[in-house]
């Protein structure tokens, strides 16, 4: 369980408090989307979670052990954070030289980092670059060998900094499902992210931020709907969420955000009404 | 930041690091040295970056220190090896006063009207443009890289050197993307269509700029005296340097 208490963080030489006094939990095997302006501080609050910043006023307890006892490889161990951009981590030769640094920095043996390199190729889809370096691929394979970068030691709570930028639809439709992969394994995943038609896919637990502190919390159907919050963390609410919220008028729940779940109200009543016109006919 | 000395024309100012340049590689002698560091601390002063030359000179340091024991170890006396990093100090401080009271903008002016070729003087100011953005970068890897269990101070001498390349070839990767990048986003705006750029803002020399001037050369002329017909007290240190070759 990730518990961050009252926690307040200026960066040395300033004044302004770019978080001021958030608390919030996080359970085991939860997926929550950080979300909020430009500035509102949602990637200095994942920096707390693996020790990277340490808070000025506040704590951050990871599975009841508080950040400032360990290093940042000591937590790093159960809090994976992929960074937004893959070119300031990439570096190895071979996209399995680079997936297997930090299995080796966290002192893994040459048969379990062989394994575990192998499988994490597999499963992201990377298998034919592994020989390859990471400095020829595309940027989204970049993105993608960082993801595995990470996922390769297996960490408890996954933290993933927006993740979807420079990825095509059928990535990031690849990336939610690896996502509900993750979950269903006991991860606790947390994307911070601009993203609004991604999470209203993903569904999850929603944190507005804006400017440092918490502007609500709660599951993507009863914040991200709601024009007043999304507008004060300069976001727009999905568009399946405004057309659902158009037609409320006409029997539509407002509190739709999944795509799925309106067409699965938007289908019987379509084709009812399209046999209505035919019979009338 | 504004300050007599931020004021001052760039090319006065250039001329004047000069100047504190040339008299330092003039002399070995503690006191001169001194003297010349010395002469620079007013300056600091009244360009108000007292704080940030003092943070300065600490990133000197480290350099410092290697000078002076390099100069211990193989050198001849004590006295040349404080002289040497006396020297390191005051050339550092002098251009690190031209640096920090010169905007990019002034220096590439400057530059421009020195007739030197604007894709030359383009080239340096995005150069000292660009350094605070590589020193983000720079933290962002570093941050990067700890988050994938990399310990930078962990292990033997030879072990601490390596850890340091996961940080930098990401560095030198994302410098030399930014850099295509930015040939191609000027390319694309016409960089260099005109062979004759004419600049809306035209640097001239006031008073106090053929003031500091004549005061350089005036400096320049009395070193170069003092260099020549006067004989310095000279330190002597009663240590004897080990003789190790």
């Amino acid at each position: 369980m990730i518990s961050i208490e009252d926690v307040s963080f200026h960066y040395p030489g300033t004044t302004q408090d770019v978080l001021d006094n958030v608390t919030l939990s996080i359970n085991d095997g939860e997926f929550v989307a950080i979300m909020g302006e430009n500035g509102a501080g949602k990637t200095t609050l994942v920096k707390m979670l693996n020790g990277l910043l340490m808070p000025a006023k506040g704590r951050v307890l990871i599975d009841s052990s508080a950040t400032g006892n360990k290093s940042v490889a000591q937590l790093s161990r159960d809090v994976g954070l992929i960074f937004q951009n893959p070119d300031h981590q990439l570096f190895a030769e071979t996209v399995s030289e680079e997936l297997s640094f930090s299995l080796r920095n966290f002192g893994f043996p040459e048969d379990v980092i062989q394994r575990r390199v192998t499988s994490i190729l597999e499963s992201l889809d990377l298998r034919k670059y592994s020989n390859t370096s990471p400095f020829i691929l595309s940027g989204g394979e970049r993105k993608r060998v960082a993801l595995a970068a990470t996922l390769v030691w297996n960490p408890k709570h996954i933290i993933m900094d927006e993740p979807t930028i420079g990825q095509d639809y059928l990535q990031k439709d690849r990336l939610r499902n690896f996502i509900v992969q993750l979950i269903s394994q006991g991860k606790t995943i947390i994307i911070v992210t601009h993203d609004v038609e991604f999470v209203a896919e993903c569904n999850p637990r929603v944190v507005l931020l804006s400017k440092g502190r918490i502007l609500a919390d709660g599951p993507a159907t009863r914040i991200l709907t709601r024009s007043d919050l999304v507008t004060k963390a300069s976001l727009v609410r999905p568009q399946i969420t405004e057309l659902m919220q158009r037609l409320n008028e006409k029997g539509a729940p407002a509190d739709i955000v999944e795509p799925y779940a309106a067409r699965d109200f938007l289908t019987p009543k379509l084709h009812a009404a399209a046999d209505a016109q035919t019979s009338t006919r | 930041m504004d300050s007599p000395i931020h004021r001052l024309d760039p090319r006065a100012k250039f001329i004047l690091t000069l100047g504190f340049f040339t008299t330092t590689l003039m002399f070995t002698n503690i006191f001169a040295l001194l003297t010349i560091f010395l002469m620079q601390t007013p300056l600091v002063i009244l360009a108000k970056t007292w704080s940030r030359w003092i943070r300065s000179m600490r990133g000197g340091l480290l350099m410092g220190i290697f000078i002076f024991a390099m100069n211990y170890i193989f050198g001849t006396s004590l006295a040349l090896a404080i002289a040497f990093t006396l020297r390191f100090f005051t050339i550092m401080s002098a251009f690190s006063l031209f640096f920090m009271t010169t905007s990019a903008d002034d220096l590439g002016l400057a530059l421009e009207q020195a007739h030197i070729p604007y894709v030359i003087s383009f080239t340096f100011t995005t150069a000292v443009r660009l350094v605070p953005t590589m020193a983000v970068d720079a933290q962002t890897v570093v941050d990067a890289q700890r988050s994938r269990g990399l310990e930078l101070d962990k292990g033997n001498f030879m072990k601490r050197v390596r850890n340091y390349i996961p940080i930098l070839i990401p560095l030198i990767i994302s410098a030399i993307r930014r850099s295509v990048e930015l040939a191609e986003a000027l390319e694309a705006r016409a960089f260099g269509a005109s062979k004759h750029r004419t600049t809306i803002v035209t640097l001239r020399m006031k008073p106090a700029d053929h003031l500091v001037t004549i005061f350089t050369f005036l400096g320049l002329f009395v070193a170069t005296y003092v260099y020549f017909y006067v004989t310095l007290p000279s330190l002597v240190i009663p240590i004897q340097i080990p003789r190790l070759f």
